[in-house]
């Protein structure tokens, strides 16, 4: 059910708006949000109202990530780095939406420049999730699956690097989808690792995640890595697909609830008319090793950036240029950035390129070529999100290898530039969501939405 | 096993422009031998013959005109980003 239909044009935007915000304050103790932009939303509500601004969300309140540069309140990417950084521009996904008409009322909470996958590395607190306040929400955007799973806007903007937006879906039973690599600019979005680095949204149905990614797509001049848009409106699924359950993702190192609720949901495929059957993909065992350095790798390049000169975080009491590189850099990163920086500088120095970088870029080729041979047959892949349902707050932070390896099931279509959407799947015992993950091939992105749709569990 | 001195963790902050702590340096030491171990197993793999993948759409160089494009953002709202500046640059220690 189209939860955003409900705003377009059903009640004033100032209405939608006040209300919108309301509950993103009665809701402050999940700590999802870092900023609102109430006066600008206000503003732009009224020019609604008035018949100013029209189009397909006219009216519509939605949250971004706070790595999402916006106007209306500092873009800070939870970093003490760019605390007080005030966007001189919007972002192109941003300026998109806000062409149609929606209304953008605040800046959800992340890992520090999006490094993590459970939103406790924010320089601004630790965002709970949405079910249970003893665990966590999920990352690396886990206030934007937050204020999408409490209703607090109909929809939120995230980014995917390698899962942050399928995993916090997972963890708060909402929708949430990284499209093919370029579908949507990066223009405007803090980067962290440009081979993999994704704009996506989270919803609470498939219908809607299908409308904004939509409004979204399409090629920019400012991002050249975009391509031509794809996404058809309207996609109605396929009958009949084939579809491969991944082996290696229902193994023992997966909780048996998550494999269970799995095999529920393919059931449900089965049951809409679909053939699955199992499929394998060696290549999956050294995913997160490349991974973990094809991305350090690109966030040392991306990071170098942040230098205190000419924006962002500058440390006092420093007498030469390279003490403020250096003091300015240690005090404005988290210990998770400077991991990841410190491992891309690693394995980018000479001596070690070959045997690192580009080791992990010709196994990245191996992995795509066994993707390409799995969607000559099939016409999507399912699986679970992650191993577990969300984990409690605390559990993994002392352990960066034990938190990397959450992250084992979504890397891969990050890897391929594969859209991959996780959509609720029931929960456990508890009542903590548990999400499946749908991967397509290149460009199926609305087929895959259609097909997600097609099988909505709740 | 890889094992990385607490000298080479220096250097590695160095090429990374970040001047740690005593105590970071520490912890950090330990935090990247750890993953340096875990990813060290694609070694295991054979990948002779096999061209890096480093763009996974297929573009290839987009090119467009050679000409000045006006941004949508002034030199002014520019230099107010920077903590230290002149009227029209932004300042910075000696170099040396």
């Amino acid at each position: 059910m189209s939860n955003i239909s409900n705003f377009v044009g059903a009640q004033s935007a100032r209405i939608s708006v006040e209300a919108a915000i309301k509950k993103a304050k009665d809701n402050d103790n999940y700590h999802a949000l870092l900023s609102l932009t109430e006066d600008r939303a206000l503003e732009r509500a009224d020019m609604v109202d008035r018949g100013e601004i029209t189009g397909k969300l006219a009216g519509v309140p939605f949250i971004v990530k706070d790595n999402f540069l916006a106007f209306g309140a500092p873009t800070t990417a939870a970093s003490k780095m760019l605390e007080d950084f005030q966007a001189p521009l919007q972002a192109t996904a941003v300026e998109k939406l806000e062409a149609e008409g929606a209304i953008c009322i605040g800046k959800a909470n992340l890992d520090a420049f999006a490094h993590g996958g459970s939103t406790e590395n924010s320089a601004f607190g630790v965002t709970k999730n949405a079910i249970d306040q003893t665990r966590v929400a999920g990352g690396s955007s886990g206030g934007s699956a937050v204020v999408a799973a409490l209703d607090i806007v109909p929809f939120a903007l995230g980014t995917d690097t390698g899962g942050s937006i399928r995993q916090p879906a997972s963890f708060n039973g909402v929708y949430g989808m990284k499209p093919t690599y370029g579908t949507v600019s990066r223009y405007g979005v803090v980067a962290m690792a440009s081979s993999t680095d994704t704009i996506g949204c989270f919803a609470t149905s498939a219908e809607d995640v299908a409308l904004v990614l939509g409004i979204m797509a399409g090629s920019d001049d400012k991002d050249m890595t975009t391509l031509p848009d794809f996404f058809a409106e309207n996609t109605q699924v396929k009958p009949g697909q084939k579809i491969g359950l991944i082996k290696e993702f229902m193994t023992d190192d997966v909780d048996s609830v998550v494999r269970e609720r799995t095999t529920q949901y393919v059931a449900e495929l089965t049951a809409a008319g679909h053939t699955v059957e199992e499929v394998s993909l060696p290549m999956l065992r050294y995913t997160l090793a490349m991974y973990y350095i094809i991305v350090p790798a690109e966030i040392s390049s991306n990071l170098a950036r942040y230098d205190g000169v000419r924006y962002g975080y500058r440390a006092e009491g420093v007498s030469t240029l390279a003490e403020l590189y250096g003091k300015s850099r240690d005090e404005g990163f988290m210990t998770e950035n400077k991991r990841r920086i410190m491992i891309g500088s690693y394995v980018l120095s000479s001596g070690f390129f070959d045997a690192y970088y580009q080791q992990a870029q010709k196994a990245r080729t191996l992995l795509i070529e066994q993707f390409n041979e799995l969607f000559q047959t099939y016409d999507a892949l399912v699986g679970p999100v992650s191993p577990t349902p969300a984990f409690g707050i605390g559990e993994n932070t002392s352990d960066p290898v034990k938190m990397y390896l959450a992250d084992v099931m979504t890397v891969p279509a990050s890897l391929a530039g594969l859209p991959a959407l996780s959509a609720p799947a029931g929960t456990d015992e508890a009542g903590l969501p548990i999400g499946v993950q749908l991967i397509g091939r290149q460009r199926s992105d609305a087929q895959l939405l259609a097909l997600a749709a097609s099988v909505e569990v709740n | 096993m890889t094992v990385i001195s607490r000298d080479e963790v220096q250097h590695l902050a160095q090429l990374s422009s970040l001047q740690l702590s005593d105590d970071e340096t520490t912890n950090l030491q330990k935090d990247i031998e750890n993953i340096l171990n875990y990813i060290q197993q694609l070694d295991e793999l054979d990948t002779t013959g096999v061209e890096p993948t480093y763009q996974v759409t297929g573009l290839e160089n987009i090119w467009r005109d050679d000409t000045v494009v006006q941004s949508s953002v002034s030199r002014e709202t520019l230099l107010s980003l920077a903590q230290d500046k002149t009227v029209d640059s932004v300042k910075v220690p000696k170099v040396l």
